[in-house]
């Protein structure tokens, strides 16, 4: 049966009419159509990048310039009874062995052992250094926190600066003059050695001029009087017979004026070392008594000594102070003690004059180089090799140039020099060893791929339309490149200038074979004829740091010099930088654009 | 195509510009004015000139007199031959490798391609203004002296003066007088334009060579170009390529109209754009292609 009534009129209507619903569709979008994740990607990336050269920057920097800085001088004393008297260098966490503490006195192993439990095994040990070298064989002692039984900070305890041995550590305890006591208080002590210490000072430089300077320049000058002896006399030998007298004449007068220089240099020479003689005896008549701690009592004599501070008393404004005499000594003194003390003036010097050698070198040749290659050349299989060849240059070891500069500059281009202008110097080399202009020429090598690479982008990017004006007016090819294309394309060239010299000088390993040395007193440019001495070997930053660093005795003592001159390294190649870079910005003004 | 060609003008275009791309030699017509001028009325004499860039021959046959101190523009469409054959004029185009002539060009009747010329004294008898600006890096007084620098003159009051002729020759002295010695990159567009011919002008060249001087500039400094050029008429002779038509009846005495390699027109330009006699130029200078 049917219900008619459940039948409703709505049913019997067509249903209202409804737009289908459209599936829902999966709208994707592909990921590289949006920026933000590449970017992310891209700028993380630069961050990496930085972070890791400002870290090392800041390394450099913190470390570099904390090392002059005067630390406190404490004094520890253990429970075995040493006494160590010195500045903490550094700090470390260790977990010392059962063997370490069971070598302590037994009324103290439990108080240790407790002391460990306490911070879960790990101790902290310092690294002090104590120095007084002569009285100990050691300049640094580890201390462990649990062997400490006091620790002070003794008011008068000082730190002297040497000659020689390195740093010593006391407490002043007296005053000698003439090997008589004066004094016996610290204060008094202290207030004698600064009425006494800038006379000292003032001679021992004075002895350093007479036996630098004046004895120098004179075995210079009787040196080369002696040479030219020589130089006569294998020149009369080889000499054809008709020619013998004269040269005969000529070896005689030689000589004669070496024998008579000789006996007035002699006569000058140890009425020097008599006065040098006199100024030693003079600095030696003081000397400081000092207590180390050990309790003995030792003599400090004034003139061994550099500068010295009683570092527990000292303010803010006299820290500061002996922080910028430290400075002014490493810029300007020469080293000492295998170059771990002292200053690093040579290897500055050394630095800044290779350097800009190398430029003067590199640069003519990497700029007419490119602009045949690019003006000039035509395009084809060889200028292509050419150019392979180039950048592959820049990929070959730097050793491989030290090692192509020692055989071809020194031992081939150099001995031929010695043959034939220095024989009276053989068999000691002149040319014919490593030396400041086979470093730098040996750089120029080094470098030459990326001057010529970057004055060539920097030729290419001068307008044709400026060429073709030139030629339109009627100048000949190489007075559009004289007076256009170079002027244009110089910013560009003194960029690559600018790299090549910021490569250059940090470059060490071929300068180890082909000039740089640990020591060379003797400064490539100075006050005896011919001033300048381009066959001189020569100090560098870059390999004073491995030297400091590796070959140190004390490598202890040296490591802060490590971070030092690298800075200074740094700092140089910085300034040499900013220099080019001040240059160029002038140019770019001048030949491109004002804007910048 | 799109082009009705029941239009009877449209196809008889459309025949022409077949006729010449396909090679066929159309006379040039040259009105009787120039069809005839007398040596000393003539700068520049263009004698049967054909140029090929490798293989590709881009000018063809082309032959005409450039009268003295007269504007001459060179008007059609791009890729049409003309700053080509500017180009050729001062042998610009021999710094391209792979450029080949036949014929001549007679600048006061020394032969320009004679195998004995020397280039460079040729183009210290020319100016020349380029499409975009080119000042040299240097300074404003350097710019305009540098034709004489070349030439090693250093007198001081030649220099002198012949900076200020020129730049006062190109309208620029009022503007630069106080800053001759500040960079030339400084100056605008339409500064730099006119340093550029005023450099042109320095060495008093017999012809002055101009390869759109206006067409990067804007309408105020196209305008002070266009008034220098009407300056010039009369002291320099000068050819203008422009592929403004609006220009070239404004600034010049005589049009070239060339198309695709060849000469087809030359004549007065009032005649010209008035009443061309072939129907290429007409349907041209209306812009019916182009």
């Amino acid at each position: 049966m049917m219900n008619v009534e459940a039948v409703k009129i709505e049913e019997l209507l067509p249903p209202p009419f409804q737009q289908p619903r459209p599936k829902a569709m999966k709208r994707t979008v592909a990921l590289s159509s949006f920026g933000t994740p590449f970017v992310w990607l891209l700028g993380g990336m630069l961050g990496i990048a930085l972070v890791m050269i400002l870290g090392l920057l800041l390394l450099i920097l913190i470390m570099g310039s904390l090392t002059f800085w005067p630390q406190k001088i404490v004094h520890f004393e253990t429970v075995e009874g040493k006494r160590y008297l010195g500045e903490v260098t550094r700090v470390e966490t260790y977990r010392p062995s059962n063997e370490q503490v069971g070598e302590l006195p037994e009324a103290y192993r439990e108080r240790a052992q407790k002391f460990l439990e306490s911070r879960q095994g790990v101790s902290e040990r310092y690294l002090v250094r104590t120095g007084n070298y002569e009285l100990t064989n050691t300049h640094f002692n580890w201390v462990s926190d649990f062997q400490i039984q006091l620790t002070t900070y003794p008011e008068w305890a000082f730190v002297w600066e040497r000659l020689s041995w390195g740093r010593f550590y006391g407490i002043p305890m007296g005053f000698q003059v003439d090997g008589k006591t004066v004094t016996e208080d610290p204060k008094e002590t202290y207030r004698a050695f600064r009425e006494h210490f800038p006379e000292v000072q003032r001679k021992r430089k004075q002895i350093h001029y007479l036996e630098k300077e004046v004895l120098g320049s004179l075995n210079y000058r009787l040196e080369q009087a002696r040479l030219n002896v020589r130089d006569k006399d294998l020149k009369l030998r080889k000499a054809a017979e008709e020619s013998r007298e004269g040269r005969q004449q000529a070896l005689q007068k030689a000589t004669a004026a070496y024998n008579s220089m000789k006996e007035s240099i002699e006569a000058e020479y140890s009425k020097i070392r008599t006065q040098i003689e006199t100024l030693k005896t003079e600095t030696q008549r003081y000397a400081l008594l000092m207590q180390v701690s050990d309790g003995g009592v030792v003599p400090l004599p004034l003139a061994t000594i550099v500068r010295g501070y009683p570092a527990n008393q000292l303010g803010w404004f006299e820290k500061l102070s002996v922080y910028i005499e430290r400075w002014k000594e490493f810029l300007l003194e020469e080293p000492r003690e295998a170059n771990s003390e002292g200053g690093v003036f040579p290897a500055i010097f050394g630095t800044v004059v290779m350097t800009l050698l190398m430029s003067l070198i590199v640069s003519p040749l990497g700029v007419i180089a490119a602009l045949y290659l690019r003006e000039y050349a035509r395009a084809g299989a060889l200028v292509s090799a050419v150019r392979i060849a180039l950048n592959n240059l820049a990929g070959v070891p730097s050793i491989v140039f030290g090692v192509f500069g020692l055989g071809f500059f020194c031992y081939f281009l150099g001995s031929s020099i010695d043959r034939a202008f220095f024989e009276a110097r053989l068999p000691n080399p002149t040319f014919g060893t490593g030396g400041i202009l086979w470093s730098a020429l040996t750089l120029s090598l080094l470098t030459l791929p990326v001057v010529i690479v970057a004055s060539e982008e920097a030729l290419a990017a001068v307008p044709n339309s400026m060429r073709e004006g030139a030629y339109a007016c009627g100048a000949s090819k190489w007075q559009t490149i004289q007076r256009i294309v170079i002027p244009r394309a110089l910013p560009g060239i003194l960029t690559g200038m600018i790299l090549a010299m910021a490569r250059g000088a940090g470059e060490v390993a071929p300068l180890m074979l082909v000039g740089a040395v640990k020591l060379a007193p003797e400064l490539p440019i100075d006050r005896n004829f011919p001033f300048i001495h381009l066959e001189r070997s020569f100090m560098h930053l870059g390999f004073h740091i491995y030297d400091v660093g590796f070959q140190s005795q004390n490598s202890e003592a040296a490591k802060p010099m490590v971070f030092t001159t690298t800075l200074l390294l740094i700092l140089i190649i910085v300034i040499l930088n900013l220099v080019a870079i001040y240059l160029r910005n002038r140019l770019y003004r001048k030949f491109i654009s004002r804007e910048v | 195509m799109l082009v009705d060609t029941k239009d009877a003008r449209i196809q008889e275009t459309m025949n022409a510009i077949v006729r010449v791309s396909h090679g066929m030699e159309v006379e040039p017509a040259i009105h009787p004015a120039l069809s005839d001028l007398a040596d000393p009325e003539v700068v520049l004499r263009i004698k049967d000139f054909s140029l090929w860039y490798g293989k590709a021959q881009t000018l063809f046959r082309i032959g005409m007199d450039i009268p003295k101190g007269k504007v001459t523009a060179l008007i059609g469409p791009s890729g049409c031959g003309k700053s080509t054959l500017l180009r050729s004029v001062n042998r610009l185009n021999d710094l391209i490798d792979g450029v080949q002539i036949s014929g001549d060009m007679l600048l006061n009747g020394d032969s320009i391609y004679a195998p004995d010329v020397d280039v460079i004294e040729l183009r210290k008898r020319m100016g020349m203004v380029a499409q975009k600006p080119n000042p040299f890096p240097m300074s404003i007084y350097e710019n305009v002296v540098f034709p004489l620098r070349i030439d090693g003159i250093r007198d001081r009051r030649i220099l002198d003066e012949v900076c200020e002729r020129s730049l006062r020759g190109a309208a620029l002295w009022d503007e630069v007088k106080d800053r001759l010695h500040d960079s030339a990159l400084a100056l605008s567009g339409g500064q730099q334009q006119r340093l550029c011919i005023a450099r042109a002008i320095a060495a008093d060249p017999e012809v002055l060579l101009m390869d759109e001087p206006a067409s990067s500039l804007d309408p105020i400094a196209t305008a002070k170009v266009e008034e220098l050029i009407h300056q010039l008429r009369g002291e320099y002779t000068i050819l203008i390529v422009t592929h403004n038509m609006q220009q070239a009846a404004r600034v010049s005495d005589f049009t070239a109209f060339m198309y695709m390699g060849r000469l087809i027109e030359y004549a007065p330009t009032g005649v010209m754009f008035v009443k061309p006699q072939l129907k290429e130029t007409e349907d041209y200078i209306l812009g019916r292609f182009g």
